[in-house]
This record gives C-alpha cells, structure tokens and sequence, in this order.
C-alpha cells in the first residue's frame, strides 16, 4: 500500500513543534510551523509524489518526457522523473515491492543505505536482477535516518531517469529545529539514448569541450604571462596530451540540468513563509555530473553530510559531487523569492529552482562564475611543477606525471622518482599500463580546498575539512592495515580502472568481517571521482588520520589522496565504484568481499 | 506544562548535539565493556546524570549553529584515541545462518556492464579537387572495431580525376596499444590503383606524439621484394572551438623503382594540406583547403617523361565526418 505523504505526515505535528519551541530559546512557541513539504502540494507541472509508510509498491516502467522540446523515452518509477520520494522511519522494517514493466532487467539500489548484501540491489553481486515482467521484493530494516537516494544499477539506467529521494526520518528529534522541508534533487538529462551517449564517449572523448584553448587564448596569455611563461605552460599539456580546460566529460552541451525532474525553464519552486527556517535536502542524483551551489541573499548551514549528522557549517557555496547529499537549512526573509542556483563545476550550464513566499516568482540568477582551467597544482604535479620547468624536455614530462613514450622511458623514469622524499609511489599495475595517461606526484588530502573554480571567489565555500561528523567515531578502533587504490584512467580511449585494471580484470577486495581496515585513495587522473562503497560507511580521516567524518561517498578531487576508514561490519559482496556512472561503466569499479575470517 | 517541555527538551539537546557533551558521556562509559551500548544511541545515555557544566555546553554549541560559525574544536584526546583497544564501541554483530545466507546469495549471472568492443568509423577528408581541366576527389578514411587495447583497423586513402581511379588503397590492420599513447599495427594493404592491384604486409606504429600531433609510420613489403614506407602527421589549430585548422603532411618512399606505376625509388613524393573546416557539429565539418605535392627522385622523374608536373597546388573542398 502507498499513500500520498498529504495523507498522513510521517513526524507527528507536535514533534516538529517541539523541536522548533526548543530552537526558539527552550520556549516552546509552537504555532502550526509545520507544513507540507512542498512536493506534495499541488498544480505545478512536475512534483514527484511523496510515498510514506512501511509497505510500498514501485513500478518501473518507459515513459515519454519533454526536457528539451524532443520528446523522449525515460526510465521512470511509478509514471515519475524523479522517482516518488519515499519517506521511511528510523527504527521500521520497510517492504518495497518493485515491478520491472521494462522489457529489460532493471534494478533499485538504495543507496548509503545500510542493509543485507542480498538487498542492495546491484544485478551480479547482490542479486540476479529484476526480469522484465518480474517484481522483487525488498524487505530491511531501517537503521539510520536523514536524506539518501534511490537509483537503478542496471547499465545506464540511472541516466534514463530511475533515481529518486529517500528521506528517513530520525527515531529521535534531530539536533537541529526547522519549520519546512524540500527535497532538491539535481539531476542531468540528456535526449539521447544512454548507451550510444557512452558509445560517443568511447569514439571521441572530448565530443563535450567547446572550451579548448584557442590561438585567441594563447595570444591573450602571452600579453599576460609573457612570451616564455605561455609557451612553458602549453609546453607542459601538449606533452601531457591534455587539456586544462577538461573538467567534466559530459556537460551542458549534451545535458539538461534538473532541480526535482524540472528544466532551468520550469522554475521548481519551493514556498516558503518568512521567518521559517527551511531545511533543504540536497541530492546530487546525476550520472557525471558536478553541481556547485548557492542561493544568493542567503546563507546556508550545513547540518548532515550523506545523511549523517556534521557540526553545523555556515557557507555561501557547496559542491556537491555525483551522489552525495546535503541538509541544509536557510533561514529567507527579506526577499519574496530566492534563486536556487546549481552551476555545473564546468559552468556550462546550471539547474535552478526557487524559493519563494508564493507560486510564480522569480529570483534574478547570478552571474556563472568565470570557467576555472586546471593547473599542474590541481593534479599533484605542483612541487615538480617549477623544478620541471627549469630542466630540460625529459624532465619536464617526467615532472608532470604523463604516461608517457613509445620506449617506456617515461617509466624507468618514474620508478627512480618514486623513492625520492614526499613522491607518491604507484602499484606495478599501472607501470607501461597504457590505459593510463597520468601519474599524481604529490598528491596530499586537500580537505580545506574549496575546489577548482571555487577558490578566492570571495564566498565562504563548503569543503570536507569544514564538516565534522557531530558524533565521535562510532568504532573507536585504529585501523588494523591499509589498503592503498588508485583511481586511474585515459581521457582519450574514455578508459576508467583502480590501479589501472577495470572490474573485469580485477580479483575483488576482501575484507575480513568485522575489521577496521583503513582505504588510501589517490586520484591518478585529471578528473574528480566521487567514490562510493556499498553497505559500509566511508569515514573520512583528517590530515592526522583521525575519524573526522562519516560519508557513503568520497569525493576525490585530481591531486588528492584521501583516506578513511571501514568497518567491514556488512557480510557479502558489495560494489565499490566511481559514481560517474560512465565511468563504473568503463571499469572503475571493484567487487569488495567482507568474509569471515577462516 | 511548558516548563516541563523545555526541561525535556535540553536534556534531548544534549543527548543529541554537542560533541563536548558526548566525549563527557564517553567518559562514564567502561572503555573496557564492547557490550555497551552504541555510543550514537542517544536514547541509551542517561540524561539524568547530566550536569549544569554540560549544560553549558549544550547552550554554546546550539547558539554555534544558530550563527554558523565553526563549532569548538574538537577534543581530539577524547575521540578514537581513547579506545586504543580492539574492541569496537560498537559491537560488531555476530553471524546468523540467514546473514550468511543473505550475504552470499547463489547468482545465475555475473554484473552486466557496457560493452568493452565499440567502433569508431571517420572520413577525415572526403573532397573535391580542383584540377587541371575537370574536377577530382580525394577521401581518407580510418575506422577502428574492438577495446580499448586491440583493434582492428582499417585504413582507406585514394583519388579520382577526370572520372578515373587514380590511386585507391585499403588496409586491414591489427593494432594493439602497447603505450598510452601509441598502437603497433600490422596486417594487409591492397593497393587498386595505380596500375594493377596488388598487395603489401604492413607494419607500423601510430598514435599521439607530444604536442598532440597525430602520427602513424607504415613499412609495406610487397611481391617480389618491393618495400615502401609512410609517414603522415596531422595537427589541429583551434581558431575557436569550432573553427579549426588542420595542417597535413605525408611521405613515400618505395625501395625499388616501379616504372608501370611512375615510381622511383627513395623519397616519392610529399604532400602537404591546409584544410580549415568549421564544426557545425562534432560529427559534421565542411571545410576548404589547399593541397601541395611535390614528387622527387625517379618519381619525378617519371612524370617529367609523361609530361606531367612534378609539383602541384590544388584547391580542395570537403566535409570531415564521423561516426
């Protein structure tokens, strides 16, 4: 049975006055704050239904959409792009009866969620897929609580529309109070069938990038830099056979960005009544795409990373990488609408919403920001950065990390290089890997970087060194051994691996039930990766590899090395992947195996 | 009544929120007792033991949030570093038969993904040419099928004039990656013009040299121990985004004099091509260009006794497409 959440509200009326009375200085002022989430009012075109309760019935199905002015066929549950939201309870055990109308298999995994590796969702590891005509019946109990998604794992899937929001709502009040809530859910479209988008891919990777450097470009830079100085620098990429200005694969040139399954055209608004504190639940349900986010007027706190509760952080700005969430909670008074602005991390494009005090209003969008364009900083090369400019060719290009030669002597290069102080050593996987264009030489955690495109921008931007986990670590132990992965790739061939072998080539990570083992990421490429491990929390270490903060999905910056740890407490064979779904699609991805110790 | 909900509700505040609050409550725990409680299960701890010191605490940290500023410090001393023993704070759960069960499910098929074999087919230049007394056409074609590490390739590059074949080739070729940025090939060329058609073995290299050139070397053994050797590279020079230049040069060379086909041996001839092309689409460019070719050696040769020019400037104009 499934029911409309303006049927019946989950958290009881009084609860929510409760917990604003508390807010308000321990006087319990509590006036009727509470209102519907926005998505379930009604009379605008696109609103995913809200479904509530224990028991629920998800039917996936084609469906006809229009983003674009094209109408075209999209993967939907239930009739909806997004996905119904589906409203849960700390503490319940939820049954989700789902029908695949497809006439191919088709999946749900929910994602961050904590439950048996048989109910995860993912065909070839956790079951053997939904068939078409088939229904699949999960059953779990709910063990956490706070804003996670739902998304198909079923090839690209994903991309053709199947995600959609989860919200679990606490057995116990939150630690923060608000008045109104709205799911934002970013997500990119595109006309094309997904499989032959990932086949374009495969033909020719920068199909996308309409932003190289031009002749224009170079003459501007040498009025700027000087003769010498631009000719180093395109010195260094030509070597390289890179392009600074590739920060996403896919971009607005084939994507629509949408704001709870709405074009920037249609304007989804959120309403609101001044004075209220509003929590916004962010989800980046993307396929590869990046949203860097504001609302300009005002400021937002930050109150749960990936679902997890973080010491309250104040920012202007967030990143939010494929597949994490975000709570925030702005407080609008003032304006009568504000922009909800989500700019691609490329600034080609944006998604944007509003919120306002009524149906029908517009806030003026800013300004995109100026397009970033990578730097040898970015990805690790930064310490040879200047030593390689002031030797000769050869070590230019072993400074700058490319893979290189047709003799390998790129290689040997490489291998004296990795003994020497503060240089990241690479597993013997990728030596002569020609599915490998690049080594990181000095990557370091970069947690208080607000990111490419967001630095100096004179706003205060989110970074992972600003959130910490409200909770101390809930394990306590030190991790008993590391394990080091490299996140690797070759723009040109579109190839995707973890030290430089793709999923078909690879053994599975085996964990040993119920250790605390310790993950070191290094991102050997120019793109940023958002990580994802099934059934196990990620928690990130700070620089002195402490528990800082509790995530399901690691974003990895190029030029980072990130750790966090695991507590290998969920038995069975999970996914382990780059979110980019054409990425995991070409190979980035690992089976990680939590046996019993024998 | 009121009075009573605040009551409760800083005693739930502190149950939840403060880390300092927390790490205190930490404190009264037996480090030594995996059997206690989960140290998030706010519900567990005892809000009767709260003091008016951890009040405080509470109030700061809430005032924190409701201005936004970074919270305190962490007390790092407090936090993992307490529990430096091996049991987890929160036990580890132990196994049941049906976790083992729900853990291991028996699968009919492994993960499906994307296809590892995809094909690329392009006609980097598909022209007409302006020649002397009529008009010609040129093309050069590559496609590659297969992964990303083995292809098999095919290669075409020939021209007409007044109607007629000149020169057409076609070359079937297994390519492997041996370097990030550079296939060896070999496998079969067919020439059908000039003169009677005939095969050569192919060996070459081909990939992306520094500086982004495209760059192939092919070294053909033919019938009777005829050998010949190609260089092409090509460079792109984006005037904008779309608007591209595209300069282009190949060499000949043939081992052994052909005099049916106007061959010398050594270097044969050079070509050198400027073609800029506008990208209306990725998949679709027209462009114009001008097209050089010098022949040198006994090819010239040749052509001096046919009465044809040695060297020669073309006008082209075409479309570069892919797919």
């Amino acid at each position: 049975m499934t029911s409309d959440v303006s049927g019946r509200r989950v958290a009881s009326p009084s609860r929510r006055r409760f917990v604003t009375g508390l807010a308000a200085g321990g006087v319990a002022t509590g006036a009727g704050l509470w209102h519907l989430p926005a998505s379930a009012s009604a009379g605008r075109a696109n609103i995913p239904t809200v479904l509530t309760g224990t028991q629920f019935d998800l039917s996936i199905d084609a469906s006809p959409v229009n983003f674009t002015g094209r109408t075209r066929p999209a993967v939907t549950v239930n009739g909806s792009l997004p996905a119904p939201v589906l409203r849960w309870r700390e503490g319940d055990t939820v049954t989700l009866r789902v029908a695949n109308r497809l006439p191919v298999e088709s999946s749900v995994h929910w994602h961050g969620i904590l439950l048996p590796a048989n109910m995860d969702g993912v065909p070839g590891l956790s079951f053997d897929g939904i068939h078409p005509g088939e229904t699949f019946t999960y059953r779990f109990d709910i063990r956490q609580s706070g804003t996670y998604w739902y998304h198909s794992h079923s090839l690209f899937q994903e991309q053709a529309g199947l995600y959609g929001a989860i919200v679990i709502d606490p057995r116990e009040p939150a630690p923060y109070s608000f008045d109104r809530e709205h799911v934002v859910l970013l997500s990119d479209w595109t006309d094309l069938a997904p499989a032959s988008l990932f086949r374009r891919m495969k033909k020719m990777a920068g199909y996308d990038n309409f932003h190289k450097r031009t002749v224009g470009d170079f003459f501007d830079d040498v009025s700027r830099d000087g003769l010498a100085a631009t000719l180093a620098d395109r010195g260094q990429w030509g070597r390289m056979r890179m392009t600074p200005t590739d920060l996403s694969d896919i971009n607005a040139n084939t994507y629509t960005y949408l704001l709870n399954g709405n074009a920037p055209s249609g304007n989804w608004t959120g309403l609101f009544r001044r004075g209220e504190k509003v929590l916004l639940r962010f989800i980046n349900g993307s396929a590869m795409t990046y949203f860097d986010v504001r609302i300009p007027g005002l400021k937002m706190t930050v109150v749960a990373a990936d679902g997890q509760y973080i010491h309250p952080v104040t920012v202007d700005d967030f990143r939010i990488a494929v597949a994490e969430t975000f709570d925030v909670i702005v407080e609008p008074s003032g304006q009568d609408a504000y922009a909800i602005f989500a700019q691609d991390m490329g600034r080609t494009g944006y998604a944007r919403g509003t919120l306002a005090v009524r149906e029908g209003l517009e806030a003026p969008l800013p300004v995109q920001d100026p397009r970033p364009i990578l730097t040898m900083d970015d990805m690790g090369h930064g310490g040879m950065d200047h030593a390689g400019m002031k030797h000769g060719a050869k070590g230019m290009e072993g400074g700058c990390g490319a893979n290189m030669g047709m003799n390998g002597a790129g290689h040997d290069g490489m291998a004296g290089m990795d003994h020497g102080g503060g240089m990241q050593s690479h597993p013997a996987s990728e030596r002569g890997n020609p599915l490998i264009d690049m080594q990181t030489m000095s990557p370091t955690p970069k947690l208080d970087d607000p990111g490419i495109g967001l630095r100096d921008n004179g706003r205060t931007v989110l970074t992972y060194g600003a959130m910490r986990s409200l909770f101390d670590d809930p394990d306590g132990r030190e991790p008993e051994r590391t394990l080091e992965l490299h996140l690797t790739g070759h723009m040109e061939k579109f190839a995707w691996s973890f030290d430089g072998l793709k999923f078909m080539d690879a053994e599975p990570l085996r964990l040993n039930y119920g250790e605390r083992m310790r993950i070191v990421l290094v991102n050997d490429t120019m793109m940023t990766h958002p990580i994802h491990l099934h059934g196990m929390w990620s928690d990130v270490e700070n620089e002195s590899g402490e528990f800082h903060l509790r995530k399901h999905t690691v974003d990895m910056p190029p030029g980072t090395k990130r750790s966090y740890r695991v507590r290998a407490d969920a038995l069975g064979r999970w996914a382990y992947h780059c979110h980019l779904l054409y990425h995991m699609e070409a190979g980035m991805m690992r089976e990680v195996r939590v046996e019993e110790r024998a | 009544m009121n009075a009573t909900r605040s009551l409760l509700a800083c005693a739930l505040s502190l149950a939840l929120a403060p880390a300092w609050a927390q790490d205190h409550s930490h404190h009264q725990m037996p480090p030594a007792e995996p059997a206690t409680k989960p140290a998030h299960d706010h519900a567990a701890m005892d809000h009767a033991t709260v003091d008016h010191a951890a009040m405080d605490h509470a109030a700061m940290d809430h005032a924190a949030m409701e201005h936004g500023a970074q919270a305190p410090p962490v007390d790092h001393a407090a936090m993992g570093h307490g529990s430096s023993g091996h049991e987890p704070r929160e036990p580890i759960p132990p196994l049941t038969d049906a976790d083992r069960a729900a853990a291991f499910p028996e699968l009919a098929h492994g993960m499906h993904h994307a296809p590892e074999r995809n094909s690329f087919v392009m006609f980097d230049r598909l022209e007409a040419v302006d020649v002397d007394h009529g008009s010609g056409q040129a093309w050069e074609a590559q496609a590659w099928f297969g992964s990303d590490l083995n292809r098999l390739w095919l290669r075409s590059e020939g021209e007409r004039e007044h109607g007629r074949t000149e020169a057409a080739d076609l070359e079937v070729l297994y390519g492997r990656s041996v370097s990030p940025w550079w296939d060896v090939v070999a496998g079969v060329k067919h020439d059908f013009k000039p003169g009677d058609s005939r095969e050569w073995a192919a060996f070459g290299v081909q990939g992306l040299a520094p500086y982004k050139f495209e760059f192939s070397a092919t070294a053909y053994v033919g019938e009777s121990g005829a050998t010949a050797a190609t260089v092409e590279a090509e460079y792109e020079v984006l005037l904008t985004n779309r608007l591209i230049l595209q300069p282009r040069v190949e060499i000949e060379a043939f081992g052994k004099d052909d005099p049916a086909r106007g061959l010398g041996s050594g270097l044969s001839t050079a070509e050198a091509g400027l073609r800029l092309r506008y990208e209306f689409t990725r998949r679709f460019a027209p462009y114009v260009g001008v097209a050089w070719e010098r022949a040198y050696g006994g090819t010239a040769d040749h052509r001096r006794v046919e009465g044809e020019s040695v060297e020669d400037t073309r006008l082209v104009a075409g479309v570069r497409l892919w797919f």
